[in-house]
């Protein structure tokens, strides 16, 4: 048998076992290609070319005899085409020795696979099933991706619904409903975070006075109607990180994060109470009212407590019930009943 | 029974009844909704009612609205990657009969919790054969008529020509003739493995 007959029937032999296959010969030049390779290199046959000039061998490194690859005998081969699209190749190369049973003399056979670039490459070169060895798996990796990939796309839609939902129903839950402010469970959650992190804040207990008024002389319409109009009042006259609470009725709590000079509060509580006296009309008539504040600011506190504190706001808010209404009274442990100032007169 | 499953019957039924119809029969079951989360699961009797349901609606057999949404899923556009993920298995129609036995294996890998039922191929002559559909599997009686639709759609999608049979079932098993005429009557549709990957 002539050589070249030998390489043809060799050639046959590892187009159905490894299509994507070259045999070179002692020089090093490409003798047969499989019929995948020469889809590869975009050619009818790349019979004739040398191996390393159409190869970029990565890893190993510093080859480019042919002795050289022969020495890299078995080793896992990392290639890359030197043409674009520069594909990366995993490859292995067998050295068919001096006196071969079959193939040239001091050639070699090497076989490639795409590895992971299988993904670009089958659209690159248009690959078909036919192009793979019936038992390479590169088929059923394309079928993993494609399913997977319709798998992923329903669970991030799902994903997308629910969290939708998730935070319809959080808002649902933290807002009252009347006002669109928040509600009490805002409120806890807005000032155990301040509490945690240790952030100076000023908290502000805010009744309605003569509400009660409204409501009953010109119905329970006319009440929302202005505790709706209060609480734009108080969105306009805050800062868009103040927090607005409406704890229930005719009670607010403002919170005022990073808020802790004294002169400043009675400012905002003062111009507050002047807006909200502010005549509001519903149908055509006059609805008054006012508001009575207490303040508390954290910075007052060696150890600021969170209960203390809505207790203290609470406190001056019903001196300034008693003081008339209509007034903002800051905190002080004075207002903390007349016995403990009495008793500290008597000291004296 | 898994949320695909009766996404699959609810966009059979919008794609083409349109979504009158639909609507209509979540009210009549009083669902609650009217979108199925194919990646949800739901109570075995919710898809039994539903087909009941289509059944009556529809005046047609459960058997005839399964085999039709068996080559609906094969042939609809929004059901594509379906029909790409059926055409990995096989380069010609040949093959794609005898790689119905991996079907249940190779749904596994993609979704891990629906249960399809077991396929297994017995080859009589070359143009001959016989596929048993084991449906308890599924919980879904009558299974074996959706596989007959899908059949009658991929050997189309092949542009093969194929005479098929259902031929009734009994302990949970279904048997479908497959008769293969020719193996390139048409010329199919395209398929190419790299159109979506990536």
């Amino acid at each position: 048998m002539t050589q070249n007959a030998s390489i043809q029937q060799l050639g046959h032999l590892l187009n159905i076992i490894c299509p994507m296959h070259a045999v070179l010969d002692h020089t090093g030049h490409i003798v047969h290609a499989g019929a995948s390779t020469n889809k590869l290199l975009r050619t009818e046959d790349a019979t004739g070319a040398r191996f390393l000039e159409i190869f970029e061998l990565k890893r190993p490194r510093r080859v480019s005899t042919m002795q050289e690859l022969c020495a890299i005998d078995g080793v896992k081969l990392h290639l890359q085409l030197r043409a674009a699209p520069r594909t990366e190749l995993k490859g292995v190369l067998v050295p068919l020795g001096d006196t071969p049973a079959f193939g040239p003399a001091g050639g070699a056979i090497v076989n490639l696979s795409f590895g992971i670039s299988v993904l670009e490459a089958v659209k690159d070169f248009s690959l078909t099933s036919a192009d793979f060895a019936v038992t390479d798996l590169a088929v059923e990796m394309l079928y993993l991706v494609e399913a997977k990939s319709a798998v992923m796309e329903a669970s991030r839609k799902l994903n997308l619904r629910l969290q939708g939902a998730k935070i319809a129903a959080e808002e649902q839950a933290f807002t009252d409903t009347l006002t669109g402010l928040g509600n009490r469970r805002a409120m806890d959650q807005v000032l155990s975070r301040l509490m945690e992190t240790e952030q100076d804040f000023a908290l502000m207990h805010l009744d309605l006075d003569y509400f009660k008024a409204v409501n009953d002389n010109m119905g329970h319409a006319a009440g929302d109607h202005v505790l709706q109009r209060v609480a734009e009042l108080m969105v306009a006259e805050t800062r868009g990180d103040d927090t607005i609470i409406r704890a229930g009725g005719d009670e607010f709590v403002l919170v005022f994060a990073r808020l802790i000079n004294q002169e400043r509060v009675s400012e905002i509580a003062n111009r507050l109470i002047s807006r909200l006296e502010e005549p509001i009309l519903f149908n055509g008539r006059e609805c008054r009212i006012s508001a009575s504040i207490g303040t508390t600011i954290s910075g007052n506190y060696k150890m600021p407590a969170l209960e203390q504190m809505m207790d203290d706001a609470d406190v001056a808010l019903y001196a300034a019930k008693r003081r008339g209404r209509g007034q903002h009274v800051l905190f002080d442990p004075s207002l903390r009943g007349g016995d403990s100032v009495v008793t500290m007169h008597q000291a004296r | 029974m898994h949320g695909s499953i009766n996404r699959a019957i609810e966009r059979f039924v919008r794609d083409t009844y349109g979504r009158d119809v639909w609507i209509e029969l979540t009210k009549k079951l009083q669902l609650g909704f009217v979108e199925f989360e194919p990646m949800l699961n739901y109570e075995d009797d919710l898809t039994i009612r539903l087909l009941d349901e289509l059944s009556r609606e529809l005046s047609q057999s459960r058997a005839d609205i399964l085999e039709d949404i068996g080559t609906y899923l094969m042939s609809h556009a929004n059901f594509e990657p379906l029909r790409r993920l059926l055409r990995f298995s096989g380069v010609t129609f040949l093959d794609f009969l005898h790689s119905l036995d991996d079907l249940q294996a190779r749904t596994r890998l993609a979704l891990a919790d629906l249960e399809l039922p077991m396929l297994e191929l017995r080859e009589f002559a070359t143009d001959f054969f016989c596929l048993t559909v084991h449906s308890e599997q599924a919980r879904l009686p009558g299974f074996g008529h959706v596989v007959t639709g899908l059949l009658r759609a991929m050997a189309d999608d092949y542009g093969a020509l194929v005479f098929l049979q259902h031929k009734g079932g009994r302990d949970g098993r279904e048997i479908i003739e497959v008769r293969l005429l020719e193996t390139a009557y048409a010329s199919g549709r395209e398929f190419e493995l790299g159109a979506r990957a990536g």
